[in-house]
């Protein structure tokens, strides 16, 4: 029986036993490929997505228990139009291989919802199950104190 | 990016109607253009193997791997500072494996001899030796090479394209060439007529791109100045590609599990496996099974639940008797001895200390697990990896599955992270191998977290012993003996079927190359036999040796009563004069007194690698609830810094990746087996404790250094030698969380 779900505003049916991880149905039935798998116990959070805003992570939510619509780094913004985050990682010249960036961005965009000026102990509170092997943190802290301050000046 | 793609479909075919870019000069092969692999479609012109001029605009190719590193900005920087590029204009891509793209860098590295002492002529040589590669085939990036290898190749190759694009100008428009300026893309007349090089497409056929000089660096745009990477957008985004994200029609997952013994399988049972859901195939390989599905999940669930016995491995099957072998290669006939000065046998007045240290085996663990695609049909094998070694694994595949290289297509995606696992050969065979399984379907092979942690080709452990003695405060002899299998040679007798003759450099870098006057000064190296896979971790040979010698060199220090900052730049000031710089630099920046409160520790650490000398200082701090590292400075001497926001990205992620390790990383053996398997008992450096970080880049060395790795070495040592200062402890082993209470 095909699952419904709903992605960056668009309604997918889902033809899959209801156990496949929400990650490997973005990732192998959706073709939403910039969600990406690291781990599989969700102990590096590269696969991080959005369900209503909260951030997941989508290896561990099977496909029958995802409870809302779903945001991916593809619907947070496009390489034409980037979110304020992603300008702000842009700016900041954060990646490196870029694999764990999808995860990192996606859990910085839900302490910002939450935390719109997050202390350096919220980035570390928020940000220290995102694993990064290039070493990257630097500049994803600065870039995510750049885009707290960015959208603070847009609201 | 239909643009690129529908460029990569027209050009990247390897013909016999290959264009010969650039004129053949000389007599020899060596120092003949290699042929090149860019074939020109209609209207389009390849004016040598790294620019490709169409209608669309310009493409460069920037045939080195894209592993986080930012090669492919600053190789593309190089071209376009000639070519007179915009910046917005730059389309870069890998293009496919080709002679053309050797690497001129690797071989003039095995020529005896410190690096640090090279003198002009020594340095030339080992640049001529280097273009031996080319008659190898030897496309790989590694050993922090790139730069030093395209920093006059991608320039020429620029400036010949520009002129090029003068001369067809000049036709068309009738005006001398020299009379033409370049500018934004463009070719401009004295009139103000401008021509975008797009629109010069078909014209440049006729034209022999000339040979001319390079501009002067003052002049520079680019060069030298921090530039927005050419990749950043796409991985902010999600777009940027890797092979795990490779796309095609039809295609099924594919998951392995091999033999984590390394030794093969004696049998499998798949009856549990074949019925679950999504599962296509279940393949043989002989020292492990594939599981072909509907999805990379229902493959991996049902690979698990395939009952395999593995043969028993044919080294010793615990942690214990392997170092116990390492310890047992000590007592035999060194390998090397290429440091050698003074007589360690002599008798020497002073205060003598001896230390015995032990590094583990490390994994590289990658942030994507071991992937690639491939697409088998008959006659023809295409295959999407992410790799450091083109040539090498294009020829494995092809072998793997019965055709020649000239039928495999061979993609090269974004790495996500590399650090020298993916100069390995055998994750792309096995998708050529999957594939070779389900003719006409395309798989996309995506290793599991826990089969990528146990078939790694992992960083040896090592074990070295050293006795010094010192005199007046300073060091008179070091005598060390350092033994650990060869990274050298199991990866040679892996890829080539051959060990090369000579004593393994690789094994005591980091140790014997250091630049420091000490009167009686050996390192030997002892070569341990056991079949454990090995490979090129992030700095190699010099992330043993570095923690090793430079640990010593600060017991050494304290033994003297010398400060330890002013202990290293007495022994590097009379023999490298760079080296004493960036000592002395790290010492100004950190504000360095010797003195630290007591609840702070502060180390110093020197290592030259790759070129660079690098010089760290870190500072720790006990909080009451665990140690935790507070900040690093670094400064750092590659000659010419092209591009200063990569290079100090990259210090400081070398110094993360070593940090990493030397805290907490350490892969064990039972049953022959590798016991970690996730980033739960493998795990590294997280935003709560990775340290500010404080970059100085110095531009006095007189040859290139390299950047990805020389930030590795030091930072192990450092951070132990500040744990002494804080604690009064010397940790002679790795990882430090087995003696501190570091916080994670």
């Amino acid at each position: 029986m095909a699952t419904r779900l709903t992605i960056n505003g668009t309604a997918h049916d889902v033809d899959l036993p209801e156990n496949v991880p929400l990650l490997w149905v973005l990732r192998d039935e959706i073709g939403l490929t910039g969600t990406k798998f690291g781990c599989g116990v969700a102990a590096c959070g590269a696969c991080t997505v959005h369900i209503d805003g909260e951030a997941v992570r989508s290896c561990q939510v099977a496909l029958a228990d995802v409870w809302g619509e779903v945001t991916t780094i593809e619907g947070l913004g496009t390489p034409d139009a980037m979110a304020t985050i992603q300008q702000a990682w842009a700016d900041h010249q954060v990646a490196q291989c870029g694999y764990c960036q999808s995860g990192q961005i996606m859990n910085a965009a839900a302490l910002l919802a939450q935390t719109p000026q997050p202390t350096d102990q919220d980035i570390d509170d928020a940000m220290q199950g995102n694993l990064c092997r290039c070493g990257t943190y630097p500049r994803i802290r600065a870039a995510i104190k750049d885009a707290a301050q960015r959208l603070s000046e847009e609201t | 990016m239909g643009r690129i793609k529908t460029i990569a479909r027209r050009t990247f075919l390897i013909g016999s109607a290959a264009i010969v870019g650039g004129a053949a000069f000389g007599i020899y092969q060596i120092n003949k253009d290699a042929p090149n692999p860019l074939v020109a479609g209609d209207g389009e012109a390849t004016l040598n193997p790294f620019v490709l001029i169409t209608r669309d605009g310009v493409t460069l190719i920037a045939p080195r791997a894209e592993m986080g590193q930012g090669v492919q900005t600053t190789l593309a920087a190089l071209a376009a500072e000639e070519l007179d590029l915009a910046w917005e204009d730059i389309t870069v891509l890998h293009g496919p494996p080709a002679q053309a793209y050797y690497n001129s860098v690797f071989l003039g590295m095995a020529i005896p001899g410190a690096h640090y002492k090279d003198t002009p002529f020594k340095h030339a040589m080992r640049e001529q030796v280097g273009k031996v590669g080319k008659l190898l085939d030897l496309q790989a990036t590694g050993g922090s090479t790139s730069m030093k290898d395209f920093y006059e190749r991608m320039r020429h190759a620029g400036a010949s394209a520009r002129e090029a694009l003068k001369l067809a100008a000049s036709a068309q428009l009738g005006v001398p060439a020299s009379d033409l300026r370049t500018e934004n893309s463009n070719v401009i007349a004295p009139d103000g007529t401008t021509i975008a090089y797009s629109d010069l497409a078909e014209a440049l056929r006729d034209i022999t791109p000339p040979d001319v000089e390079l501009r002067d660096p003052a002049t520079w745009k680019y060069l030298g100045k921090s530039m927005p990477r050419l990749d950043m957008v796409g991985k902010v985004t999600g777009t940027a590609k890797f092979a795990t994200d490779t796309k095609l029609d039809g295609m099924k997952f594919a998951t392995v599990r091999m033999s984590p013994t390394r030794a093969g399988m004696d049998s499998y049972d798949d009856s549990a496996a074949r019925d679950m859901d999504g599962v296509e195939a279940i393949v043989d390989l002989g020292d492990g099974i594939a599981v072909i599905a509907s999805n990379t999940w229902l493959a991996m669930q049902a690979a698990e639940a395939v009952d395999i016995t593995w043969t028993p491995a044919n080294y010793p099957a615990d942690t214990d008797g392997l170092r116990a072998a390492i310890a047992a290669s000590l007592d035999e006939d060194a390998d090397s001895m290429v440091r050698d000065d003074g007589d360690v046998t002599s008798a020497v007045e002073g205060t003598e200390i001896t230390a015995e240290y032990y590094v583990p085996w490390l994994a590289h663990a990658t942030m994507e697990p071991m992937s690639a695609t491939a697409l088998f049909t008959g006659d023809a094998l295409e295959v999407w990896s992410g790799n450091q070694a083109p040539t090498m694994i294009r020829d494995a595949c092809a072998k793997a599955v019965g055709l020649t290289p000239e039928q495999v297509t061979l993609h090269t995606t974004y790495l996500g992270g590399g650090f020298g696992r993916r100069g390995e050969m055998d994750f792309s065979v096995l998708a050529a191998r999957i594939a070779a399984a389900m003719p006409g379907t395309p798989i996309r092979m995506v290793w599991s977290r826990e089969e990528d942690m146990r078939r790694d080709f992992y960083r040896p452990a090592a074990i070295a012993q050293f006795r010094g003695v010192v005199q007046d405060g300073k060091a008179v002899l070091v005598d060390g003996k350092i033994a650990a299998p060869s990274v050298f040679h199991s990866s040679s007798l892996r890829q080539t079927g051959a060990v090369p003759p000579g004593p393994d450099r690789l094994h005591v870098e980091g140790a014997a190359d250091q630049p420091y006057a000490i009167p009686h000064f050996r390192i030997a190296g002892h070569l341990t036999n056991i079949d454990v896979p090995i490979g090129f971790w992030r700095s190699v040979g010099a992330s043993i040796n570095g923690f090793m010698l430079d640990t010593f060199i600060d017991e050494l220090a304290h033994a003297a009563g010398t400060d330890p900052l002013q202990f290293r730049l007495d022994l590097a000031r009379a023999e490298h004069a760079p080296s004493a710089d960036v000592i002395a630099a790290v010492g100004e920046m950190s504000g360095w007194t010797g003195q630290t409160p007591a609840n702070i520790g502060r180390g110093v650490a020197f290592s030259f690698s790759f070129g660079t000398p690098v010089a760290q200082v870190v500072e720790v701090e006990d909080t009451g609830r665990g140690i935790r590292i507070n900040k690093c400075w670094i400064a750092a001497d590659l000659g010419t810094v092209l591009d200063p926001s990569i290079v100090e990205a990259q210090m400081t992620s070398g110094a993360i990746y070593g940090f990493s390790a030397a805290m907490q990383e350490e892969i064990t053996f039972t049953d022959g087996m590798v016991e970690q398997g996730n980033f739960y008992d493998y795990d590294a450096m997280r935003m709560h404790t990775v340290p500010e970080f404080e970059v100085r880049l110095l531009e006095t060395n007189p040859f290139m250094g390299g950047a990805g790795e020389p930030g590795t070495p030091p930072s192990m040592p450092a951070l132990g030698n500040a744990l002494f200062d804080l604690t009064g402890t010397r940790a002679r082993e790795l990882p430090l969380i087995k003696t501190f209470d570091l916080i994670l």
